[in-house]
């Protein structure tokens, strides 16, 4: 077991990687209560096409298929875990991205016992035709519910206008079509590939004592047995650099229109800690400009062409990544172009070394208060580590950063034909 | 005596609490201003915290005065108005980064409480009133929000709910405000209101962090003091409204999926000696993953993504939401009436009742690991009157008895059932 000791924050986080492949992280807070576990697969909603482990043809399965492998892991032929857990007194959970599939609890009391719950579930699938039948009715209703919701549809609406092929455009839950395909086989071809040890981070967080907490984990995975991996043979389509749609809208019964510009980012050939710097430069940069300190939100906030409900995100992982502006607009067209206008002229613009000091301080703020959730660094140190990075390394990162920084990372910044404007249009009489 | 080391001081026009813990790297401050829940003045006050963070005499625009903020390391400042019962609460949250954990130890402290004490008690004015440009924008701002309420179909759902089932009391009121009043809202009527609700309304200061309680103390005392305010506790007990007959309201929109609320009456609050046996029974009813609702109304039959139950501390409600196809409503209906008969009948174990109570102690230790959590329990424990230590309140929840489940059951009465559904809806 290796101590990773970060002095300015004042944590030490403990990790291992067992004989399995799995690697493990603890972090001890015995000031909290609670501790939280995450125990997370590199596999999300775009891993559609690979190559199975002992196969050599590669297959493409249906679309929303991780995600409706997460909800059938929970039931086994006897049970539900969700039971298991809460007769540990403790609140288990799961979530699909485009990356991940992540499964975790919370407790106050059983941890070691609701560690090896979490591990265990995960590691012993139970898929029966019967359950997977009955399953469709409920992802269904799931979906649904993400139908009516505008803010969805605009956030997914946008990154669908923005990619050609690249299964990132899917959505995570798949279609209420797409799921029907899906077959008891479907899952234990993609559970055998990705559900190895060696593709998935075990992170604890919370009131644990690390030397004895890594000792039972090992225990638990030592008992276990595992086929050698391979390396896992993915595949994706050829993604062109331009957005697949200039414009493209939809309507709803929404009292209030939406406008969405969205950018498609480049990360071909990105290392991780390129990812996170970039990520990091663009939401200083952004923040700059679109944030209530920024003379572009005064512009469109006082003209009437946003309002609370206006965000901004980057995001860049491996595979794709995307820069979304937008919210409610009572003049979409109009926020829209103007939105584009602005993002050209930021990018002939040099924040001056003040200014950028002050979008420093506010970050390394962000993230200190970050820093009071477990959710939050067992999430984002799984995430950081399966980009090759340290999540707790951004602080240096981000001291390091300078004006001059910014500024190169505008010039490779923002192709015309990379952006989208994606609109959510009220129904006529809604 | 308290559920944490809470130091209660009674202080010059406000009460401060200062809680020490360790677990943050950031130091929280919370200012709860405290009305009754009335139709006159709701508006103002939902529209008040928007004004009020927009800008100051010292910090005269929205963009010099989010500087300022993001220049003490992004300290950040949000409020929100809630319901409490029959009672209006407006809360500003302010979280700075503990100096302690900053590379050169820069004094961040004070100048954060300063600006919030500018953002609360300097805003910036215009003879009489707040700057009208401002108020005008704001105005704008909010009827945008009261109109797309709409356009979140649960929240929708519960707010067209409680509209049916609350209708003559308090507690159906929006906490958004009304599109009428904002016609009538003047920057100089507003300010008006201001200047009564930040005389009058009872002011809770809550720290919560590692500091030095004197220091704190000193920074407070300075930047909250309410010179003249005698800080009274004009509190609005709400009233307890008998059900005649159950009834059943169903309303149309364009919507994919049905939302089916349930509105019943618990008769117990917060502070009531059988409030423990709510917890118990909601959590065995639809408040966890384990409860009767999920495991029928999803998993056994595939009508839903999600059902669930929760109840309302302060005015005595327990809500019952599901979101399921339209032509499900008369089947998800009586799944759900059924599992109320069930608790009713006492068609639960013991074993069951010992699962839930560790979960909703789960629950409760869980909040109270978060500095806002930690604030709203013991803001909720001062409000009833019901102070005691978090071992005591555990101690309770443990006494909790299968038969006193059922006797809160049989208490619980069934108020509305509320359906949102599509246009050309399957239901009877």
């Amino acid at each position: 077991m290796e101590e990773l000791v970060y002095t300015q924050l004042n944590e030490t986080v403990y990790q291992e990687t067992l004989d399995n492949g799995l690697k493990v992280f603890l972090l001890s807070k015995p000031e909290m209560a609670k501790t939280f576990g995450i125990f997370t697969t590199n596999y999300g909603s775009i891993d559609q096409t690979f190559t199975p482990i002992g196969k050599s043809e590669k297959v493409t399965v249906p679309e929303g298929i991780a995600h409706f492998l997460e909800h059938k892991l929970f039931e086994k032929e006897d049970r539900d875990v969700f039971q298991d857990f809460t007769r540990l007194g403790a609140s288990a959970n799961a979530f699909t991205s485009f990356t991940k599939t992540a499964y975790l609890f919370s407790a106050t009391s059983q941890i070691d016992k609701n560690v090896q719950t979490l591990l265990d579930f995960v590691q012993d699938p139970y898929f029966s035709e019967e359950s997977v039948e009955k399953e469709k009715g409920i992802i269904a209703q799931e979906i649904r519910m993400y139908d009516d919701q505008p803010d969805w549809r605009s956030f997914f609406g946008t990154i669908q206008s923005l990619y050609h092929d690249h299964p990132v455009k899917v959505d995570i839950a798949g279609t209420v079509d797409s799921i029907q395909k899906i077959t008891k086989d479907d899952l234990y071809t993609c559970y055998e590939t990705f559900y190895h040890p060696s593709n998935m981070v075990l992170f604890v967080a919370g009131n644990i004592e690390p030397e004895s907490m890594m000792t039972m984990i090992r225990d638990n995975q030592v008992k276990k047995e595992f086929p050698d991996a391979p390396e896992i043979n993915r595949s994706y389509p050829e993604e062109p650099a331009s957005a697949a749609k200039k414009e493209h809208s939809i309507t709803m019964p929404v009292t209030t229109a939406k406008a969405m510009v969205g950018v498609k980012e480049n990360v071909d050939g990105l290392t991780g800690e390129e990812l996170v710097r970039g990520e990091l430069l663009s939401g200083m940069i952004l923040d700059y400009y679109f944030s209530r300190s920024g003379v572009f939100y005064e512009e469109l906030y006082k003209n009437d062409l946003i309002d609370d409900s206006f965000q901004f995100e980057t995001e860049l992982d491996r595979q794709f990544g995307f820069t979304i502006l937008g919210g409610d607009s009572r003049k979409p067209d109009e926020m829209a172009s103007r939105i584009k206008e602005m993002l050209h002229e930021l990018k002939e613009q040099r924040i001056s070394d003040e200014d950028f000091t002050r979008m420093k301080r506010k970050k390394i703020g962000q993230f200190m208060r970050a820093m009071n959730s477990l959710e939050f660094i067992a999430n984002q140190f799984t995430h950081y580590h399966t980009l090759g990075t340290d999540l707790f390394e951004v602080l240096p990162i981000i001291e390091s950063l300078t004006a001059d920084d910014a500024e190169e990372y505008l010039q490779h910044w923002l192709k015309e034909d990379a952006i989208t404007v994606f609109q959510v249009k009220p129904q006529a009489n809604a | 005596m308290k559920i944490t080391e809470e130091t209660l001081l009674e202080k010059e026009g406000y009460r401060l609490h200062i809680l020490p813990s360790k677990k943050y790297k950031t130091i929280t401050i919370v200012a709860k201003f405290k009305a009754p829940l009335k139709r006159e003045g709701i508006t103002e006050r939902a529209l008040l915290p928007h004004v009020l963070q927009k800008a100051t005499n010292n910090h005269p625009n929205v963009r010099s005065l989010q500087s300022a903020f993001e220049n003490l390391y992004g300290t950040a400042l949000s409020s929100d108005g809630s319901k409490k019962g029959e009672n209006h609460v407006i809360s500003f949250r302010m979280e700075v980064v503990n100096e302690a954990y900053l590379n050169d130890q820069e004094p961040i402290l004070e100048e954060a409480v300063q600006l919030f004490n500018e953002v609360l008690f300097d805003p910036k004015t215009e003879g009489e009133g707040f700057d009208s440009s401002i108020v005008d924008r704001e105005k704008q701002t909010l009827e945008q929000k009261i109109t797309s309420i709409k356009d979140d179909k649960m929240s929708y759902a519960n707010m067209r709910l409680m509209d049916h089932m609350c209708k003559d009391e308090p507690y159906a009121l929006h906490v958004h405000g009304y599109l009428e009043d904002l016609e009538t809202i003047t920057s100089e009527k507003l300010y008006a209101y201001y200047k009564e609700m930040i005389a009058k309304d009872m002011l809770d200061v809550y720290v919560i962090g590692d500091m030095d309680q004197k220091a704190i103390e000193k920074l407070t005392d300075q930047y909250f003091s309410r010179k003249g305010s005698t800080n009274a506790d004009d509190d609005q007990v709400s009233v307890t409204k008998e059900v005649k007959e159950a009834r059943e309201v169903i309303e149309r929109e364009e919507v994919n999926q049905g939302k089916l609320h349930l509105g019943y009456r618990t008769y117990t609050k917060f502070g009531d000696d059988d409030y423990y046996a709510l917890q118990i029974f909601n959590g065995i009813f639809g408040g966890f993953p384990s409860s009767k609702l999920f495991m029928n109304v999803r998993e056994k039959h595939s009508l839903a993504y999600y059902a669930a139950s929760r109840f309302e501390s302060h005015k005595g409600l327990l809500l019952v939401f599901s979101g399921v196809d339209p032509k499900d409503f008369d089947q998800a209906k009586s799944i759900i009436l059924e599992q109320m008969d069930a608790m009713k009948n006492g068609d639960f174990t013991e074993d069951q009742v010992e699962e839930t109570k560790e979960q909703v102690i789960h629950q409760l230790q869980e909040t109270m690991d978060n500095a806002n959590g930690m604030i709203e329990v013991l803001y909720h424990q001062m409000l009833s009157g019901a102070e005691m230590p978090a071992n005591e309140l555990i101690d309770n929840i443990r006494k909790v008895t299968k038969e006193q489940v059922v006797q809160m059951a049989k208490k619980i009465e069934l108020d509305t059932i509320y359906f949102l559904t599509s246009k050309e809806g399957g239901e009877s």
